[in-house]
């Protein structure tokens, strides 16, 4: 807060600046004197890609103590030349929802309601349960006697919303467990 | 599309579903454009079009086809380009018969399978035999396109009946619009001028959606539009990368690079799988999938696929069929899959059949959701549909359910790659909030720790788990380093002084293990050790074609089959259109893009067709993914359902086929079965019980089945509610009051909407009746957990599947429509089953495939018994020429025909 | 100070001195908008404005936010229109033109230059020598216009005029801004506003629909509570030469945002473009200085009547005589005083 000083009372002003009908620079708060965008505190600005249709609009996302403050089109894309839909422009609402679930739920059999769960005891029964319904459905060979070498006990549904590195890694992974039943939305 | 002179839009709403690439019509438009929009709507992107021609949903074929029929009736075809650059002038075989002689179907037909043997459909052999050609052989030709088999004239009399009153009668378009359109079309295309056409998901998703697009690739190549600036058929695809995850497939069907999934019986052996898939005797680029195969396996496998053990491809699981999403929903609702992965997607509200989806997954052991918020697909068993109908009890699901958060775009890096093809990389701005993972993590640990479980076990079966390529550097977070898994798909050389280097190109992958690649199409991205994805040189400093920003598959290429852009002796069509030329001097292809073709491949260049592969493309093979060099107008492989766009009604339509006694497609794929029956087709009792069209689409505010937008108040508010939209005379017919509620009913579910009246939609007078369609956004959900929440339009849609790549028909469906609000509980159901009852519906009837009376008479070609749904081109979404090509191989090895030579 | 140089620079006689700037605005040309919003979700999300709807369908088309307000500063209306009004439309914007009305000049051969909007812009394309299709366009049987609406930062503004705080003031681009800070909520200008943009913010909570019970409150921030709130064409964006927040993610540059002078005549250049082409339903709106509120800062080109769009077709601001009123006032004064010395000299008598 700046120091008070008789010379910033709105009548002085309003006389010393020359705007005697008090409409313009002599009733400004030091609030507005000093206003700044909020992109300008951002200690980082990272060049991103809207994650909604496949247009690919250029996105800039403005971070600052590792949170994002703001998101906008990125004008360097030729894509989008600096435009977003209104799904592109609420991307920072996105990332920033209340609505969303940053930790693990659980959900046991029959029960009716979540149960907390730590990420590392998450993972474990994942991995227990993917082996063994990968062993429950694994099929050597089919009726003919030829080779099949998968199992039909897993499924996953998705990746259009993933990033490329991520799709080959499942389906890396997957195809090397045996599983076939992969699929996203290009499907739907 | 900034360049077209005259757009049109069909099966795309792209001003409110692609509003920032709309800036590029908006563009050329206001360069003086002509933009056509073709909807069964009128949408925000009607409000900005030139003109906008209503069209019953489900009948694009026959304006399509009317248009083709209008350019060879008329000589508005583009005669050096479709001499130079189509198969026009090959000659088909003698044993081909067409729908016009066979009541709709084509040769081939085996009516108990209902699958297509496509023997008969191949071209002749060159020595005028008329006798099929082997695949890779040299086929007759009538370069006066006379030839009453040449594909030039089997065109004319597939479409001659497509005419612009059966176009008024099917589409329920004037005459005065069609002619318009065509006169439109055929003014904007040639020498100095270029049409596109853009479509969307309103072409794909119907039982025949894969033909739609090609009866558009037909209509294009006959007018030139195709490798040139403002032309092409341009893909809308709506998610991130829709694209990408096609390319690098999370897709049961596809290894990376549009390799096929090896399939029993098919592949057995390497050697069986690469003869398939592309012949060192063939033309283009498909003749080296093996040393494809052969990298993608040694950077899945590294050392442990050798020479030896066939690059261990005895690693890949094998295909007895297809494995959609769909078929797998019901073998979960027969207690045969344990456990399911949903990522970033939400079935239960934005697959077909919603209810089949909830109840399929009831069934489950486990199931995982990794998503940013509780999205209805992790929270059915609570508060569902079925739960709130008492058909289901929370209590008695044993379903267990992980739900684990995801990092969101911001929180991670790596690429999308957009409907351009154009691969994007995105830097991370911030980190993850507690728990939540990438996918990268996610499925990294989740290797490591199945790998950790697995460390001691001799069981062979075992093996590709443990041998597989699983060191990625990882950081303090635990997060995989994004770029080495990228350099991974590049591909590296292995061998040699530059062992270890990135590849440049995936022209140099090699067969013989001496390189890794993860995606051939992909390689190059990473060349020198550069992310190319994440180059950013601002558009403003670059030409229109921006090559320096991002990546685009292949090779950095924009527009593909560039070779087009130029003129047989290689010269730019006109200066207006000029993109890439035969530079004389210099000995190669110069101009705006990375030429797609030979680079020093002269025009007049006719190498031995020996050679196989690149080499053997002449001078003016500019289609060089083709065997053939050569576009396809008639597609004698590759596609499941018939070489040639064929109209027929949709699963469910009010309306009798005008063209054919066949009513539907005869090879699409349908599930029979109480919780998925049809409404009955015109003609039939009970047709009449759900009389009206009802067509499902996306809103500009809201994104599918809403994960990422009805959790956003911003988005929320400005569609809050689900509603219908019905014209004001189906409004007064029904008693329907603006803004009140109405009740929808399809025989598989009941749902409420507000009712929104209004003129944009409009009653469509086809074969003397008057048909009403009803619009349904699909965004909103049953649940509590959204900001708002509304009964599913998908809920409504049953399933029956295009056979070429298995997607839903969501397009058009036949309901009823009453005011008020739907019952609760199991009442719901009863008035579902009221409904069919009085309609007849019923599983005998939906087994019931051909409608036309003399089929079997007229059909008698071999057929392949053993795998009818097999071999299934299967790419989902939507039809690159690339990915038919690879189709083509596929089918060609496996035809009884060659089998009893 | 005459009514060409208060259009030319309101912010003149305010004496901005070293920081004075040329005066910024909007044109927003509905003629290419597609209602897509997302200059309301883009100007919500820089501002940080709360939700406006009840999250039930307004019965007004795909409009869902009803009008602009106290968190809606942009607002996208939809209007559905058959054959009949567009031909009127057409006949009302073709007399406008005979009529001579400011801003809709007779139609002339060739495009003028376009504005300050970002390149490549729509209207520069024009330039490029295309050959242009100009046969009139067939009178379509309906149509859906679309149009956003936002504060007029008029070159007279009343909510300006009357607030009694200091509150509101004109910057130095000629914009009008409420200060927060300095507000107190006493909404006099709400009721000086003649186009009903200004408004008091309430604490905003929104529900849900009461039928969902158990559901989630949409829980959200409510700055700024109680002061009256409206458009600031993004004042904290402008002061470092960044584009206001509609308008840069407008995706077909509908809104355009610039120097005043560059937006009126780039406007005025598309209306005789689309009277051209036969479009005579294009007018401008706030273009013309001698209207009530003296012509606006944020011009749009509308395809009908401004009533069709819920704008007042001769908006005017009740202190627009203020000058010559306190003129009179003072004459008045000055002769009560006159006439009490009157009569103080008159008692000493």
């Amino acid at each position: 807060m700046a120091r008070f000083t008789p010379l910033e009372w709105p009548v002085l002003r309003q006389f010393r600046t020359g705007d005697a009908t008090g409409r313009g620079p002599s009733v400004t708060s030091e609030r507005t004197r000093t206003m700044r965008p909020r992109t300008e505190d951002a200690d980082r600005v990272a060049q991103s890609v809207c994650p909604y249709c496949a247009v690919g609009c250029g996105q800039l996302v403005y971070a600052k103590d590792d949170k994002v403050i703001q998101i906008e089109g990125d004008p360097d894309s030729p894509v989008s030349r600096g435009r977003l839909c209104p799904k592109g422009a609420a991307s920072e609402q996105l990332v920033n929802s209340t609505g969303r679930q940053t930790t693990v739920l659980y959900r046991a059999p029959k029960a009716k309601d979540w149960q907390s769960l730590d990420l590392d005891t998450a993972m474990d029964m994942i991995a227990d349960r993917f082996l063994e319904a990968r062993r429950n459905h694994w099929e050597d060979v089919d009726e003919a006697g030829r080779p099949l070498n998968r199992t039909m006990g897993i499924a996953s549904l998705g990746g259009a919303t993933l990033d490329n590195e991520e799709n080959y890694l499942i389906k890396k992974l997957f195809t090397a467990a045996g599983s076939v039943q992969i699929e996203n939305q290009a499907r739907i | 599309m900034g360049n077209a002179d005259c757009i049109v839009i069909q099966g795309s709403n792209m001003a409110e579903c692609h509003p920032v690439g709309f800036q590029w019509v908006a563009e050329a438009k206001a360069r003086g454009a002509r933009v056509i929009h073709v909807d069964p709507r009128f949408t925000r992107t009607t409000a900005v079009a030139d003109r906008h021609v209503p069209i019953r949903a489900g009948s694009d074929i026959v304006l399509l086809g009317a248009l083709i029929n209008h350019v060879l009736s008329n000589g508005l075809w583009f005669d050096e380009y479709v001499k130079a650059f189509t198969n026009a002038a090959t000659v088909i075989n003698d044993a081909y018969g067409d729908p016009e002689d066979l009541e709709g179907l084509f040769s081939g037909f085996d009516a108990e399978t209902g699958a297509y043997d496509p023997a008969s459909w191949a071209y002749a052999k060159a020595d005028g035999s008329g006798e099929p050609a082997e695949p890779g052989e040299e086929s007759q030709q009538d370069p006066t396109l006379q030839h009453p088999n040449c594909v030039f004239q089997i065109l004319r009399r597939h479409y001659a009946r497509y005419t612009p009153e059966m176009v008024t009668e099917a589409c329920g378009i004037s005459a005065e619009d069609f002619a318009f359109l065509a006169d439109t079309v055929t003014e904007n295309s040639g020498r100095e001028r270029t049409t596109c056409f853009a479509y969307a998901v309103g072409w794909t998703q119907h039982s025949q959606g894969a033909q739609y697009i090609r009866t558009a690739s037909i209509l294009q190549l006959l007018l030139g539009n195709m490798g040139r600036p403002g032309g092409g058929i341009m893909a809308l695809r709506g998610h991130a990368t829709i694209q990408g995850s096609t390319d690098i497939p999370t897709l049961f069907n596809l290894l990376p690079g549009y390799l096929p999934m090896p399939k029993a019986g098919v592949h057995d052996t390497l050697e069986d799988y690469l003869d398939s898939v592309g012949t060192k005797d063939q033309k283009g680029f498909w003749a080296n999938a093996d040393a494809y195969t052969v990298s993608l396996l040694k950077a899945w496998w590294g050392d442990a696929a050798t020479e030896d053990n066939d690059f261990a491809y005895d690693n890949l699981p094998r295909l007895t069929g297809p494995h959609g999403t769909y078929q797998t929903v019901m073998r979960m609702l027969d207690d045969e899959v344990d456990g399911f992965f949903i990522l970033g997607q939400n079935p239960a509200v934005g697959s077909a059949n919603g209810r089949m989806q909830r109840r399929g997954m009831s069934h489950l052991k486990w199931l995982v959701v990794r998503d940013f918020s509780l999205i209805e697909s992790a929270t059915w068993w609570k508060d569902g549909p079925e739960i709130e109908s008492g058909e289901m009890r929370t209590e008695d699901i044993d379903t267990e359910v992980f739900f684990m958060p995801a990092a969101n775009h911001t929180e991670k890096a790596g690429s999308f790659t957009q409907t351009q093809r154009m691969v994007q990389w995105r830097h991370q701005a911030v980190h993850p909030p507690d728990d939540a993972t990438s996918e990268l993590q996610f499925f990294h640990d989740l290797g490591l720790r199945i790998r950790e479980r697995l460390a001691d076990s001799g069981d062979p079966r075992d093996r590709p788990l443990l041998d597989l390529t699983w060191d990625y550097p990882v950081d303090e977070d635990g997060e995989p380093d994004p770029e080495s898994v990228l350099a991974e798909i590049n591909g590296r050389h292995l061998t040699g002084e530059a062992a270890g280097e990135p590849l440049s190109a995936f022209t140099q992958m090699r067969a013989d293990g001496s390189t890794s690649g993860g995606c051939w199409i992909y390689s190059g991205i990473y060349a020198d050790g550069v992310n190319h994805a994440a180059r950013r040189k601002p558009g403003r400093e670059q030409d229109e074609v921006a090559s320096e920003w991002a990546w685009a598959w292949p090779a950095n290429r924009r527009i593909l089959y560039n070779r087009a852009s130029a003129d047989a002796e290689g010269q730019p069509w006109s200066e207006r259109k000029k993109y890439m030329w035969w530079d004389a001097e210099a000995g190669k292809w110069s101009g705006k893009d990375v030429s797609d073709f030979p680079a020093d491949r002269a025009p007049d260049a006719v190498p031995d067709r020996s050679l196989g592969g690149p080499e053997a493309l002449t001078g003016t093979d500019a289609f060089i993914m083709q065997p053939d060099g050569k576009a396809w107008l008639f597609a004698p492989t590759g596609m499941i359902d018939g070489p040639l766009p064929t109209h027929y009604e949709a699963q469910e339509s009010p309306v009798e086929n005008p063209l054919y006694p066949q009513q539907q497609s005869p090879s699409r794929i349908t599930f029979a079965r109480d919780d998925n029956l049809s409404a009955p087709s015109a003609g039939h009792a009970g047709a009449g019980v759900y009389p009206y069209v009802f067509t499902t689409y996306r809103l500009t505010e809201h994104h599918t089945a809403g994960g990422m937008s009805r959790w956003l108040p911003y988005l929320s508010e400005l569609q809050p509610e689900m509603f219908c939209e019905v014209s004001p005379q189906l409004a007064a017919e029904r008693g329907l009051e603006p803004y009140g509620w109405a009740t929808l009913v399809s025989p598989r579910a009941v749902i409420e909407a507000r009712v929104l009246i209004t003129r944009r939609m409009m009653p469509l007078t086809v074969a003397g009746n008057t048909v009403h369609q009803i619009g349904l956004p699909y965004h909103w959900a049953v649940g509590r957990e959204a900001v708002i929440t509304g009964d599913s339009a998908n809920d409504l849609i049953g399933i029956s599947l295009d056979p070429n790549v298995q997607i839903q028909d969501s397009k058009t469906g036949s309901c009823d429509i009453i005011p008020g609000r739907r019952p609760r509980g199991a009442e719901a159901q009863r008035l579902v089953d009221e409904y069919i009852e009085r309609s007849g519906a019923s599983v005998e009837a939906e087994a019931r495939r051909i409608s036309a009376p003399g089929v079997r008479e007229g059909t008698e070609t071999p057929l392949d018994e053993a795998h009818p749904q097999e071999g299934d081109p299967a790419e989902a979404g939507e039809s690159h020429a690339l990915r038919a090509e690879q189709d083509a191989g596929d089918h060609r090895k496996r035809t009884p025909r060659e089998d009893q030579r | 100070m005459s009514r060409t140089a208060a259009w030319e620079d309101p912010s003149a006689e305010l004496h901005w001195e070293d920081q004075a700037q040329p005066r910024k605005g909007f044109f927003t040309d509905t003629s290419i908008c597609i209602g897509c919003k997302a200059c309301e979700v883009a100007c919500k999300e820089w501002n940080r404005n709360p939700t406006d709807g009840s999250f039930e369908l307004l019965e007004s088309s795909y409009d869902n936010t009803g009008a602009l307000g106290a968190n809606t500063w942009r607002h996208v209306a939809f209007v559905e229109q058959d054959r009949d009004r567009i031909t009127a439309a057409r006949e009302s914007g073709r007399q406008l033109v005979s009529l001579g009305m400011p801003g809709v000049g007779p139609p002339e051969s060739a495009p003028s230059a376009g504005g300050a909007a970002e390149p490549p812009d729509l209207l520069a394309a024009l330039e490029g020598g295309e050959q242009m299709d100009l046969t009139p366009p067939d009178t379509d049987e309906f149509r859906w216009l679309m149009s956003s609406d936002v504060c007029k930062h008029c070159t007279h503004a009343g909510c300006l005029d009357v607030c009694p705080t200091g509150a509101l003031f004109r910057t130095e681009f000629g914009t009008v801004v409420v200060q927060a800070d300095v507000c107190n909520g006493c909404g006099t200008c709400v009721a000086g506003c003649p186009f009903g943009v200004i408004e008091r913010r309430d604490d905003g909570t929104v529900h849900p629909k009461a039928e969902r019970e158990g559901a989630q409150r949409v829980e959200q921030d409510i700055p700024h509570q109680g002061t009256a709130n409206k458009c600031t064409l993004c004042y904290d964006r402008m002061v470092v030469g960044e584009t206001p927040a509609c308008a840069k993610t407008c995706p077909t540059t509908s809104i355009k945002y610039g120097d005043h002078e560059d937006m009126v005549e780039t406007a005025e250049a598309r209306v005789r473009e689309l009277h051209d082409r036969g479009m005579t339903e294009a007018r401008l709106y706030g273009a013309n200085p001698d209207d009530g509120v003296g012509g606006i800062g944020s011009v749009f080109l509308l395809l009908d009547e401004p009533e069709v769009y819920g704008l007042p077709p001769d908006p005017r601001v009740a202190t627009k005589d203020l000058p010559q009123m306190y003129a009179a006032a003072g004459l008045a004064a000055a002769g009560m005083l006159a006439g009490v010395a009157a009569a103080f000299l008159g008692s000493r008598r």
